[in-house]
């Protein structure tokens, strides 16, 4: 018997896997070290080969034979591949035009992969990993992309896996995958636009998704093949680097195995920080045989970390700016990856974002604690979803016919007791499309009437309330806390969504109703349908454009 | 959710004239989730939004059929038996409903050990004074409460139920009504199923149907009418007084108690024998096996006397075919002799024939070209024939049938003969020596 499609999301720095279970649950695999994060790392000592959080830790002892960030590589030429990213651990060299690396298999004899290679031998152990813990052997997994990756790279990908005898049903962006699962674990109950932002250990994506219906549509994606986790690191390193030589008049940096120590725990501390507010770190003899022992709180590496963070932040404003759309457009923020376990990176977005955003980060309660699981949870959840599915039906569902659909570029709704638009389907709707809303209360005679509407951003000044004149106090009084706090007071700026009236499509009349439902319908011709129903009585009054 | 303005034009759909949506772009939109996938199958499949919804609705009734639930829920009560329970004072919690108490009163003594500390935990969950006091009760109404945990408590204690379960009449199930027109077996199954929890032993024969074999029937009632039952009357007692002040007054309850409860004891078990007695006449089957014992009894005794009839009709067989026997013989035998008659005329016959054939032979063959001695030969030839016994004169006739040639070498072969046997003196047939 052949087991269930499982969902791999692999990155640069570390993949998941994830599977959904007899339950109907969508559980996360662990490896058998335990690692539900599965460092993407293999590393060669001799005939050995070590996978996962094991590769990891040779990073220091046996970097020359330790493969790290190799997932971009794969079905890129050799000229397009960013070697400075494996400065740290096995280098990478050309082979046959295409990235490889050379590892040393004991004895002198030395092996040569490509990063097809070893992309193949990289999923081979997630695949065991999945059959330990499932109990029964995986032949089919959904992998998920970046968005920017090529069809020649997904060829490659595709072709790795097969090696290992491992199908690949389907590609799914990460983005898409990640918001997949954050819709699946909490329902949406309205239309939204979504940035999603993932943000990894070498590199950073994100994409602005419009969410009409439950169907997705990408509105704009950004990369960053620079920002990362990383980047996080290396401002702690920086820091505690500092802190040993002012301590020890010895640079830890010069020495790359040191280096390689100190990221190491500058990861842990890293990690620990996003949970506590205080957090040490340890190292035995780090760097000409002194130990190294610190301790940093939250605030601290806030402050070390700010020019980073605020990088995150920027990136971020980048994308909605890419999809030409406001932050008030935006209706919440996925925060997706390892790095989003950062508590600041969410505080900072509170700042730039109005309060109607809800950011979905591990502090928020409406959104998972595991945002670096996100993407294999997504690519499970759809592999459940495929499973009903036969091969060629996915195949056409593929199709462009399918795939790229026609949406709405402005808003259709309704115009209510106050003259106000109010929309029901969302400019970017994708049609065919049927949407009903119920208006249990309305009771009597009234005009449903249909148009297009635009938005537009009103920004108004609020002038601080006059100061009240105090009255007259003695002279003690005088040194008020509250006198000072009002004098620099910045006019404050208010920027709202408002709605404005477009063209005037249709008007229902309806009478004597009890209760209204209102069906629009827009069918793949594009022909707008509207039909007012009377709850009680099922009356249908039906206009066409 | 916003209200729509009043009605200010006509009733209908006015659709604007020349008005058009502003074009749409096309964009790819992201291959996931089962909205896409719904998406993919509607246009695939050519299916309008009322035939999808059509078959999306049937999936899910499928599904929520197939979803489990724990069994045991479905047999609790959805919702409190008897609501004058919360009522009811808890210091009078022997006279309450115990099982309905626990939300078990479908299932009352079938009620498993696990069952209950399922029951009670859902119970207590709702009738908390925690609970019920953050919906405006005051924390001392917790009578019902206390209930439920007498209630527990009674319940799992394996002393202490059998003793409950014993005296929880509503458990029991009345016989049905005299005189009432009802279904034996629909009536009466149940009863006997109730009163089976009070057996002593385990394997209690049920009351079948009416195919039921006569052994089997014969069983149940044997059973019943040798029921030992353990049934103990102990928790309607009358409470002890604990006090070793006035122990007089303490024995007289306790002998007071005794005797009550023999007393229901004895009463139970002849209600019991009164039950199984009505039961036995009611039941259909013995009615029937009663009526199959008379008809084979009839049967049986027919078959004795006819077993008589059988002789003597026999005998008068017998008789009759004796007669025709000596009959058959007799005619037999008359027409044995006709035949012998018959025969011996024909050997007769035969024999002038014989004769005649012989005496003529030498004619025949021209009296061996001795014309002139004709009357010689004849006479001879005729002395030949009458000396020839039967036997010869067949053989001597069949030789001159089958050789007239010969005939005179014949005839002389018989004179020969017979004047050797000396039944013919030679000179007479001196023509044929």
């Amino acid at each position: 018997m052949s087991g269930p499609i499982i969902g791999i999301a692999f990155g640069n720095t570390s993949s998941s896997i994830a599977y959904v279970n007899p339950k109907n649950d969508v559980d996360v695999i662990a490896n058998p070290d335990g690692e539900r994060s599965i460092p993407s790392v293999l590393s060669y000592v001799g005939e050995d080969e070590y996978h996962g959080g094991q590769a990891l830790q040779q990073l220091v002892r046996n970097p020359k034979n330790t493969i790290i960030n190799f997932r971009d590589f794969i079905g890129l030429p050799f000229s397009e591949c960013d070697a400075s990213r494996c400065a740290t651990g096995a280098p990478v060299i050309e082979i046959d035009g295409k990235a490889g690396f050379v590892v040393n298999r004991g004895d002198g004899v030395e092996e040569k992969l490509t990063v097809d290679e070893v992309v193949s031998r990289h999923l081979k152990n997630l695949k065991l990993a999945a059959e330990d813990y499932i109990g029964q052997t995986i032949s089919k997994a959904v992998l998920t992309v970046p968005t920017n990756f090529t069809d020649v790279q997904k060829d490659a990908l595709k072709k790795a896996a097969a090696n290992v005898e491992l199908e690949i049903v389907y590609f799914i962006n990460e983005p898409s995958s990640a918001l997949l699962a954050h819709v699946e674990e909490f329902p949406l109950d309205r239309d939204q636009n979504v940035v999603v932002a993932d943000f990894g250990g070498v590199r950073s994506d994100a994409a602005v998704i419009a969410i009409r219906n439950g169907i997705f549509t990408l509105l704009a994606t950004e990369h960053d093949s620079k920002l990362g986790g990383d980047n996080l690191d290396a401002a702690l390193i920086d820091f505690f680097a500092d802190d040993f030589e002012k301590k020890n008049k010895s640079n830890p940096k010069k020495n790359a195995r040191s280096l390689a120590k100190l990221k190491a725990n500058a990861q842990l501390t890293k990690k620990t920080l996003s949970n506590v507010t205080t957090a040490t770190i340890s190292i035995d003899s780090l760097a000409d045989g002194f130990d190294y022992h610190s301790s940093i709180n939250r605030m601290r590496y806030e402050l070390v970390a700010n020019k980073v963070i605020s990088q995150f932040t920027a990136f971020i404003e980048k994308v909605i700016k890419k999809a030409d759309l406001d932050t008030l457009d935006i209706d919440s923020v996925l925060l997706v990856g390892g790095t989003a376990f950062t508590p600041k990176l969410a505080t900072n977005l509170e700042f730039i974002f109005p309060e109607s955003v809800e950011i979905w980060s591990p502090l928020s309660k409406n959104a998972s604690n595991n945002p670096n699981e996100l993407a294999a949870s997504g690519a499970a959840t759809q592999a459940q979803l495929l499973s009903a599915y036969d091969a060629d039906e996915l195949a056409q569902s593929l199709e462009p016919i399918i795939i790229n659909t026609p949406h709405l570029s402005k808003h259709i709704g309704l115009v209510d007791a106050n003259g106000d638009f109010v929309p029901v389907l969302l400019a970017e709707t994708s049609y065919p499309v049927k949407k009903s809303i119920t208006l249990k209360k309305a009771v009597g005679d009234f005009t449903v009437a249909v148009y297009e509407g635009e938005h537009h951003i009103k920004e108004s000044v609020l002038e601080p309330a006059p100061k009240e004149e105090k009255p007259a106090k003695t002279e003690d009084d005088e040194d008020d806390e509250s006198d000072w706090s009002d004098e620099d007071d910045e006019p404050e700026v208010i920027r709202e969504k408002h709605y404005q009236l477009g063209n005037k499509l249709m008007e229902l009349g309806v009478k004597d109703v009890k209760g209204l439902e209102l069906i629009f319908n827009v069918d793949k011709e594009g022909v707008l349908r509207v039909a007012a129903r009377d709850l009680k009585t099922n009356n249908v009054v039906k206009g066409e454009l | 959710m916003f209200e729509l303005p009043p009605l200010s034009g006509a009733v209908g759909a006015t659709v604007e004239s020349g008005a058009k949506l502003t074009p749409s772009i096309r964009r790819p939109i992201e291959p996931v989730g089962k909205f896409f996938l719904h998406h993919a199958q509607r246009t695939l499949r050519n299916h309008t939004w009322s035939e999808f919804e059509k078959i999306e609705a049937e999936k899910n009734v499928q599904n929520v059929e197939q979803s489990n639930v724990d069994p045991d829920e479905l047999l609790f009560d959805t919702e409190l038996a008897d609501e004058s329970l919360l009522t009811h004072d808890a210091r009078d919690w022997k006279t309450a409903d115990l099982y309905a108490a626990m939300g078990l009163s479908k299932l009352r003594y079938r009620a498993t050990n696990q069952q209950i500390i399922k029951a009670h935990r859902k119970q207590v969950l709702k009738y908390h004074p925690d609970k019920t006091s953050a919906s405006g009760a005051s924390l001392d109404q917790d009578g019902f409460f206390k209930i439920i945990q007498k209630a527990y408590e009674t319940l799992t204690d394996s002393n202490k139920r059998p003793q409950y379960d014993s005296c929880d009449f509503e458990a029991d199930v009345a016989p049905p009504k005299k005189g009432t027109n009802y279904d034996f077996f629909e009536a009466w199954a149940p009863v006997f199923e109730s009163e089976a929890r009070f057996s002593k032993k385990k394997d209690v024969p049920t009351l079948g149907d009416m195919n039921t074999s006569k052994e089997d029937v014969e069983k149940f009632y044997s059973f019943w009418h040798r029921f030992d039952s353990w049934r103990t009357f102990e928790f309607l007692d009358e409470e002890v007084p604990d006090d070793s002040s006035n122990r007089d007054h303490k024995r007289y309850i306790e002998r007071k108690n005794k005797a009550a409860r023999d007393k229901k004891k004895t009463a139970d078990n002849a209600r019991l024998v009164k039950l199984v007695e009505r039961a036995m006449n009611e039941d259909p089957r013995i009615k029937q096996f009663k009526e199959e014992e008379k008809k084979e009894k009839e049967r049986k005794k027919w078959e004795r006397e006819a077993g008589a009839r059988a002789e003597a009709e026999a005998k008068a067989k017998a008789e009759a075919e004796a007669k025709a026997k000596a009959e058959a013989d007799a005619a037999q035998a008359a027409s044995a002799k006709v035949d012998k008659k018959k025969a011996k005329e024909a050997a007769k016959a035969a024999k002038k024939k014989n004769k005649r054939s012989i005496r003529n032979a030498p004619k025949d063959a021209d009296y061996f070209g001795d014309a002139d001695k004709s009357t010689t030969i004849e006479e001879q030839t005729g002395l030949i024939v009458d000396s020839l016994d039967d036997e010869q004169l067949v053989d001597v006739a069949e030789k001159i049938k089958s050789d007239t040639a010969a005939a005179k070498n014949i005839l002389s072969d018989a004179a020969k003969a017979l004047t050797d046997a000396g039944k013919l003196p030679a000179a007479i047939v001196s023509y044929y020596l």
